[in-house]
């Protein structure tokens, strides 16, 4: 097999196939995308070449600077919920219910499975005020509270958003960090514990260094997959009132296929795959360094 | 078996070789301007129920004989994705052969001047049935869409429906101004009455108040002068139109959650008695006329024009009219089997639609139809006394400025942008 494989003759052959398939449906896709961005024009009147104009207007839209805003802030708040919830879920699967997690993880792992436009469709109605008040509004107001237009206001609205992406994911890290837990050694813990820690030194000390590449994994997931967040913005507000909840990736939708602005699509697209890119790497690099080197403070 | 280099290398050569003839094939298909058609395929905003039924019914009655050899398709999309969806159709060359024209009529015509959409004239005058379509319609749809681009499937007056019964029991009149509206919606509210429904999840509802608030201050060429640029919307007599909007919406007259509000809901809210007005075409008279929809009865269902503004240079005899959402036909499928079916859709659709649905089209009738009910009769009467007509907001917007106006036309009534805002916002993308 070694001899094979260091035939550089064979190697080709064999990725070959991959490779070419990875190529027509990827990287030519992208290449296109990216020459879009020095035209204008679409697929019905034609295109034309307009050298940078796209990144000059790119650099002067109010709205793109304020779906990037939005962009970030979602991916921040979302990829720290998500994320957090799920740690402290595999904590509990691993620490607090051991072997009988397996019914509780099926559950909160069950929203993942779910279309998202179901889970939209769910959690308009659990926020709704009009026509009949939904399950929240009805609880606030059996508290005393006033009910509120959830999606009347973009502040609320991306609050509806944020719980709803939580916890429709939450079920998926909590078992991708769990893996991630069950391969800590039993003897590594068992002997921290004798040294005197419990609680939150072990995870502190103990488990969050030796879970650490899976925990990154799971940054990286999610802060991509939050970036590009479309669906389930798309499918609960549509990006509004307004803009207001409008992240990237609505605006190339639009403009690519609304308005028939593929170049200018284009730009904004490069625009978050750049930055997908950026906070990719700087992930990465952050994660370097090794934890368990840190002294006990 | 011995896995051996030579064996692994023919192995894989062969994969490679299946894997590019699949590429290959993958890349090929789908492609290419189709120039024939199996079916009269069709495709729909999902919102418009009657079209489909209407040419079901032909499919089965009158053009029976084009159903036999090309059978009737129908496809539908909601209305908030068709101008997306005309897009890539139209760049794949995968048009149907009758599609609802985009919501914005600039997509109608960037697709005619492409040569995507036939020409009526042309089209129907070859068939020699072009006499077959009311003149007053396909002068709307000229002016719209730069030319005869679109058949007028529906030809619709627009105004404010309203409860009598609920007016009877406050004690109000028909209101002839704007500011008696208003006080009649102060009084209602009062009596713990909603006075409007409208939905805020598809926004023309709301901006529809607008152009008419301006074509009743402004006159019947106010939107024009936008569109010519000899106005701007950010001009402070356009701006008045919106803040009336606006301050209807900041008393909470649209009633709770409005931007939430989905077509069904809003109409329902009037037909179930819950709202006392409601602004809408004449195209929902088949929810009217339906007594399972219609709770409060058809005789308690007024209609009267958008009501004058004081000192205004239009008056309420200028009804908003327009043609829905049309039908048009893809210019590469005009063919013997395509237009033989189109011409039996013109010369029944206008009778099929008053009988079946109580559907006013823009087709001439090729027969008497009984029993019109009442307020499909009323409204017939309004068309025929109509003299001049005006357009809706966005009619000759981009469709990025349609886009704009009709998803911040919710915000403006909840607050949370103001009228100033909100027309800067669709005047930068005009």
């Amino acid at each position: 097999m070694k001899n094979i494989l260091g035939d550089r003759r064979a190697a080709f052959v064999l990725l070959a196939p991959a490779l070419l398939v990875y190529s027509v449906i990827m990287l030519v896709p992208v290449v296109v995308s990216l020459g879009y961005t020095v035209f204008e024009g679409n697929a019905i009147s034609g295109f034309e070449f307009v050298g940078v104009d796209n990144f000059v207007r790119l650099i002067g839209d109010t709205r793109a600077h304020e779906a990037l805003l939005f962009t970030l802030k979602y991916a921040l708040v979302v990829t720290v919920g998500q994320v957090v919830v799920g740690y402290l879920l595999s904590l509990l699967y691993v620490f607090g219910l051991k072997r009988a997690s397996g019914v509780v993880r099926t559950l909160v792992f069950f929203p993942i499975v779910m279309p998202t436009v179901a889970v939209a469709l769910l959690f308009q109605q659990l926020f709704s005020i009009a026509p009949t008040e939904g399950v929240v509004n009805s609880m606030l107001a059996g508290f005393g509270g006033v009910p509120v237009d959830w999606f009347g206001d973009g502040g609320s609205a991306f609050v509806v958003i944020a719980i709803m992406d939580i916890w429709r994911s939450m079920g998926f890290y909590g078992v991708l960090l769990y893996a991630g837990l069950v391969d800590i050694p039993e003897d590594v813990l068992e002997s921290a514990r004798i040294d005197g820690a419990s609680g939150w030194k072990l995870v502190r000390h103990i488990v969050v260094p030796l879970s650490l590449p899976v925990l990154i994994s799971s940054i990286i997931f999610s802060i991509n997959g939050t970036l590009k967040v479309f669906d389930s913005v798309m499918a609960l507000t549509s990006g509004g009132p307004g803009t207001s909840t409008s992240p990237l990736t609505i605006s190339v939708f639009d403009h690519a296929f609304t308005y028939g602005e593929y170049g200018y699509g284009s730009t904004l697209a490069m625009l978050l795959t750049i930055i997908c890119l950026i906070v990719t790497i700087f992930v990465f690099r952050g994660s370097q360094r090794d934890l368990t080197k840190d002294g006990p403070r | 078996m011995r896995l051996t280099r030579k064996t692994l290398t023919r192995g894989a050569m062969a994969t490679v070789a299946g894997a590019s003839a699949f590429a290959l094939m993958a890349c090929s298909g789908g492609g290419g301007g189709a120039a024939s058609a199996d079916s009269l395929s069709v495709l729909v905003n999902v919102e418009n129920a009657e079209i489909p039924a209407v040419l079901e019914t032909l499919a089965a009655g009158a053009c029976s004989e084009q159903a036999e050899g090309m059978p009737l398709e129908v496809d539908t999309t909601p209305q908030t994705n068709l101008d997306q969806q005309l897009q890539l159709q139209a760049g794949q060359a995968a048009l149907p052969v009758l599609f609802s024209a985009g919501n914005a009529p600039s997509l109608t015509a960037e697709l005619a001047e492409a040569g995507h959409i036939a020409d009526f004239d042309k089209v129907l005058g070859d068939l020699g049935i072009a006499d077959q379509i009311e003149p007053a319609a396909v002068s709307t749809i000229e002016s719209l869409y730069g030319g005869f681009r679109a058949l007028p499937f529906e030809y619709n007056v627009e105004g404010i429906w309203y409860n009598k019964q609920l007016f009877a029991e406050n004690g109000i009149d028909e209101p002839q101004t704007f500011d008696d509206m208003v006080t009649a919606a102060e009084t209602l509210n009062a009596a713990g009455v909603q006075p409007f429904s409208a939905s805020g999840e598809q926004g023309w509802p709301i901006t529809r108040l607008i152009s008419n608030y301006i074509f009743r201050d402004l006159g019947p060429d106010a939107m024009q002068k936008v569109a010519d640029g000899e106005a701007e919307l950010t001009d402070p007599e356009y701006v008045a139109a919106a803040q009336a909007i606006a301050d209807l919406g900041a008393e909470g007259w649209f009633g709770k959650g409005v931007g939430s509000i989905d077509m069904a809901t809003s109409e329902n809210q009037f037909l179930n008695g819950s709202a006392a007005m409601f602004y809408m075409g004449s195209w929902f008279l088949s929810g009217l006329n339906d007594p399972e929809m219609n709770q409060i009865g058809v005789e308690n269902v007024g209609f009267m024009p958008f009501p004058g503004v004081d000192g205004g240079a239009g008056d309420r005899s200028q009804l908003a009219a327009n043609v829905g959402l049309p039908l048009t036909m893809n210019a590469n499928l005009v063919n013997d089997d395509t237009t033989g079916w189109l011409e039996c859709i013109v010369s029944n659709y206008g009778s099929t639609a008053l009988e079946q649905e109580n559907r006013v089209s823009g087709f001439a009738l090729n027969e008497e139809v009984a029993d019109v009910p009442e307020l499909t009769s009323m409204v017939q009467e309004q068309v025929a006394a109509t003299e001049t007509t005006v357009l809706w907001f966005e009619a000759l917007f981009s469709a990025e400025a349609t886009t704009t106006s009709q998803r911040n036309a919710a915000p403006l009534v909840t607050g949370s942008i103001s009228a100033e805002e909100f027309m800067e916002l669709v005047q930068a993308d005009m």
